[in-house]
């Protein structure tokens, strides 16, 4: 048979024919290893996993058969046979002769079982490939030798590097059709180097071999004298396995489920996240913030003295506690915060692109709650790694965002702990899986957990409108437009079922400010007072229209400082004074021109025109409509 | 180095997390239970999940009349030793009809297992079942989801599934729509054996060697379970050393002869066979290379 090594290198036949039972004692004790190849259609990906099946034995004859039929009636490798067969599996590609999906496979050597998580290279798959590698702790990238470092190659070690794969292995495939020359991979590991630091992988494992003839697969190939190892078996069986990593860190447990089987025991069942947990231990419950400690850790073959990172299990507190499914047990003394607001990375893996403001089902460990994200900070182009001006993020697209959630959630950095740092988002409607998410930190400092359940701030109030509050304050002389086209604003708003509230300056006069009159104090107090109800209303998460003549810049910009950054929005309705004049609308002008009206603006008051307002509305080119059409433009565009 | 957690340990807790995740969003789950090996390990796995309580969910025995009688004592013994209700269905058109292995060939697995399987999660709006399937068995089950979405039809659509990233599970689905959630995925065939050998796991004595009247036709050796058996001229059955790889309806199963009758000793033949565990099945080769595909759009498990 062709291609098959000398010497069968994993399972020790001898042993289990001979001492099943020393076999399979050594066979408990092995670890268990995950791990994604990602290369292009042509860099021999689904061989080199083949080639992984067949040399330890995972390929038995009947399948065997088959594969050597296949290999000569669809194979592409002549009379050989065509390892890319055994892991090619939906019938629709093995005709378009490309993987399309993820797909799981499982090997076992005499030191680990692994599972390879198989995910294409295809440029549009880039969803498949971070799907694949979120539960990998190691990555192996492939490179066609005579192809070297390419687009794709780096799109993939930025992927893998993004979702925190710590083990880079590269690949340097196909030795044997260039001849398994040294300078030919010493020029690739060179030019490898060079990107991997630049995107911030300190650390990776070359390896050049040879899927389809087994070079350095098993073991070191006579035809690469010149490489001393390891092995990719080798390499694989040695590394760190990332959840035994977890065990370090402080603990963590999210709540799946709470088990009462009757009055007299209630448990609090889930996988560990990270750390180690044994009964005394103090723990705090979160987000609540209640302590108490470990009583029991409970499993069907009797409670455990000590559990780990990555066990299910159930445990019993000494105390009585509100606990349920979404809260998390965490060490006492190094609790993670609680937030809800947050800069992510996101991963977007539907058809339908991002809707900014949209609210979405996010999902944390056991938490579900709502979120609503805004505007991409910035997207990254995987292939230049280049950061773009975003509006949205369409398949396959990653980008930077900040998103909040209707109540805080417990959460960890994604760099610090997967479990509580990765989270998907679901569509309400359809249901479906759209993005993958990574969690950098939350925007606000951290407050004490314990009293944020109760603490209904502006920004939730203002989530649950569904809207971001806004002041637009429209300035401008009187009869210039400003009234007319705050309602016409107004209108548009409420019909796109926005929450907003207008508040028109000769109404406020007939109640609020009907003790001001018109002298310089007054009307400054009229725009404070007018100023602090709009905050106020904005608290209340509504988008606030003011339309007040507001002649001094000073008074304006006190309203501003009143606000948070961005929220006032100062609309300068564009008028020249004549124009005004020849519209006269409440027929004020004449009666200032006539004497019959102090301190007028335009007459015999200044009016200091906005030197950088957030939008300028020039009347004499523009209809009222087409002017509320621009602000809402600009306002939620 | 030295890993706290083998790979049993970590399969275990896998399984057990994906257990418990389904009753978070489900309305009214159920366990598919076959008596086989696979079945077993995953009932074993959801008494370890919600101990103390019992597994909160029945199990459904999909039943088609022709298992063999070993299967059908494990499974009572089973669902009285679990503490869980055992809810048993047979189509009722297939039996009015008497279909059988012997006459009506794959009609007999489409009306009762693909049909009955239908019929039963419409009867009890299950709308989650788990099921025991693996990754490893067969090449499209590799591409699997852990939670499979199936329409109002229970139809399968590949390009449909959902991304399942980390071990986040989106479980949610609209009126109609149900999941089959097959938490042993990522378990291999010697994986199976390995747990059922550290647990001390009842199975089916079926799985161990033994003298069993048997017949051998069409390349596989069937045993005669029962009367219904209809020999053809020529035929007498004999008693030879055999055990079963897998179990399903008795004459479409075919035995290995063999002479291991321990657990170490299926294992040690497992590992020094040279054929794959879905051989011995009938219904894997209807229909040409890629017939477990069609017949999972199909509805089959």
């Amino acid at each position: 048979m062709p291609n098959t090594p000398d010497t069968p290198v994993y399972v020790t036949d001898a042993l289990i024919a001979e001492d099943i039972d020393a076999y399979l004692a050594q066979h408990q004790q092995k670890s268990l290893l995950r791990f994604i190849t990602c290369g292009s259609v042509d860099d021999g990906k689904s061989t080199l996993i083949g080639r992984l099946l067949y040399d330890s034995k995972m390929i038995f004859e009947d399948q065997l058969a088959a594969l050597e039929a296949d290999s000569k009636r669809v194979g592409t490798q002549g009379q050989e046979i065509d390892f890319a067969l055994l892991v090619d599996g939906l019938a629709a590609e093995r005709e378009q002769g490309i993987t399309i999906d993820v797909a799981y496979r499982f090997f076992t050597t005499e030191k680990r079982k692994f599972i390879v998580a198989d995910t294409p290279g295809h440029e549009q798959y880039t969803r498949n490939m971070v799907t694949g590698a979120s539960t990998a702790d190691l990555a192996v990238i492939l490179i066609d030798a005579r192809k070297g470092v390419l687009t794709q190659t780096r799109r993939h070690s930025f992927l893998a590097h993004l979702i925190g794969i710590k083990h880079i292995v590269l690949a340097v495939n196909k030795m044997d059709l260039v001849g398994y020359d040294k300078t030919v991979f010493e020029r690739i590991l060179l030019s490898y180097r060079a990107f991997a630091s630049e995107i911030g992988i300190t650390n990776f494992t070359a390896i050049p071999i040879s899927g389809f003839k087994g070079d350095n697969i098993t073991a070191l190939s006579d035809n690469m004298p010149w490489f001393k190892g390891p092995a990719l078996i080798e390499h694989l069986e040695g590394v760190e396995i990332a959840a035994a990593a977890d065990e370090a860190k402080p603990f963590r447990l999210p709540v799946q489920w709470v088990n009462r089987p009757n009055l007299d025991f209630r448990g609090f069942s889930g996988q560990i996240a990270s750390g180690t947990v044994k009964p005394g231990d103090a723990i705090r419950v979160l987000p609540s913030g209640k302590t108490t400690s470990i009583a029991r850790i409970v499993t069907l073959d009797g409670d455990l003295d000590a559990a780990v990172a990555g066990q299910s299990v159930t445990l019993t507190l000494a105390d009585e506690v509100d606990c349920s499914r979404g809260d998390v047990i965490a060490a006492a003394d190094a609790p993670p915060e609680a937030a809800d607001q947050f800069e992510a990375t996101l991963v977007w893996m539907a058809d339908e692109a991002m809707i900014a403001g949209r609210a979405y089902w996010l999902k944390l460990a056991t938490q579900t709650v709502s979120a609503t994200i805004q505007q991409p900070k910035y997207e990254i182009n995987v292939n230049t790694l280049d950061h773009l001006a975003a509006k949205t993020l369409e398949l396959n697209g990653i980008g930077v965002v900040e998103l909040s959630t209707d109540k805080p959630i417990v959460f960890e950095a994604y760099a610090d702990n997967r479990t509580l740092g990765g989270f998907i988002l679901i569509d309400k409607l359809t249901n479906a899986t759209v993005a993958a998410g990574m969690l950098h930190f939350s925007l606000r400092r951290a407050q004490n957990v314990h009293w944020q359940a109760s603490d209904v701030d502006r920004d939730m109030r203002a989530n649950l409108k569904n809207q971001r509050p806004a002041l637009l304050w429209f300035t401008g002389l009187s009869g210039s437009g400003k009234s007319t086209i705050a309602n016409l604003v107004e209108k548009q708003l409420h019909r796109m079922n926005r929450h907003s509230f207008l508040l028109d300056g000769d109404n406020v006069r007939h109640g609020l400010n009907r003790d001001l009159g018109f002298t310089e104090a007054d009307r400054i107090e009229n725009i404070r007072r007018v100023g602090e109800v709009a905050k106020l209303m904005t608290d209340a998460g509504l988008i606030v229209i003011t339309a007040f003549i507001s002649p001094f810049r000073v008074e304006r910009d006190m309203v501003r400082s009143m606000l948070p950054d961005s929220e006032f929005i100062e609309i300068f309705i564009d008028t020249p004074l004549a124009e005004a004049e020849r519209r006269d609308v409440k027929g004020l002008y004449k009666k200032a021109r006539a004497g019959q009206l102090k301190n007028f603006t335009g007459i015999d008051s200044p009016y200091e025109a906005p030197e950088t307002p957030e939008i300028r509305i020039d009347t004499t080119v523009m209809t009222p409509e087409e002017a509320a059409d621009l602000i809402i433009d600009r306002l939620l565009g | 180095m030295t890993d706290t957690l083998t790979h049993l340990d970590r399969l275990e807790a896998e399984s057990i997390h994906i257990m418990r995740e389904v009753m978070a969003d489900a309305v009214k789950p159920v366990m598919l239970y076959s008596v086989g090996k696979d079945s077993a390990v995953m009932l074993h796995l959801a008494r370890k999940a919600f101990y103390p309580s019992p597994p909160p969910f029945p199990l459904l025995h999909v039943d088609t009349m022709w298992k063999f009688r070993a299967m059908y004592e494990l499974r009572d013994r089973m669902a009285a030793e679990s503490g869980m209700e055992l809810i048993v269905y047979q189509n009722p058109e297939a039996k009015e009809r008497g279909i059988n292995p012997f006459d009506h060939g794959p009609l007999h697995t489409d009306m009762w297992k693909t049909e009955g399987l239908k019929q039963a999660l419409d009867l009890h709006g299950f709308d989650v079942a788990f099921g025991g399937a693996r990754r490893d068995e067969e090449k499209s089950r590799a591409k699997e989801r852990i939670f499979s979405f199936r329409s109002g039809t229970h139809g399968w659509d590949p390009k449909k599934q959902r991304p399942e990233l980390w071990n986040l599970y989106n479980a949610r689905k609209a009126k109609g729509e149900s999941i089959r959630v097959f938490p042993i995925s990522n378990w291999t065939e010697l994986d199976i054996w390995q747990y059922i050998a550290r647990e001390i796991i009842p199975i089916v004595p079926l799985y161990f060697a033994a003298p069993r009247p048997t017949v051998e036709r069409d390349g596989l050796l069937l045993m005669v379970d029962d009367d219904r058996f209809p020999l053809l001229p020529g035929e007498t059955p004999a008693l030879r050393s055999v055990r079963f790889r897998t179990l399903g309806c008795y004459p479409l199963t075919g035995a290995v002869e063999s002479e291991a009758k321990t657990l170490s000793e299926v294992i040690q033949e497992m590992l020094l066979t040279t054929t794959s565990e879905r051989q011995g099945r009938i219904i894997d080769k209807d229909g040409g290379d890629a017939s477990m595909e069609k017949k999972k759009q199909e509805g089959y498990f």
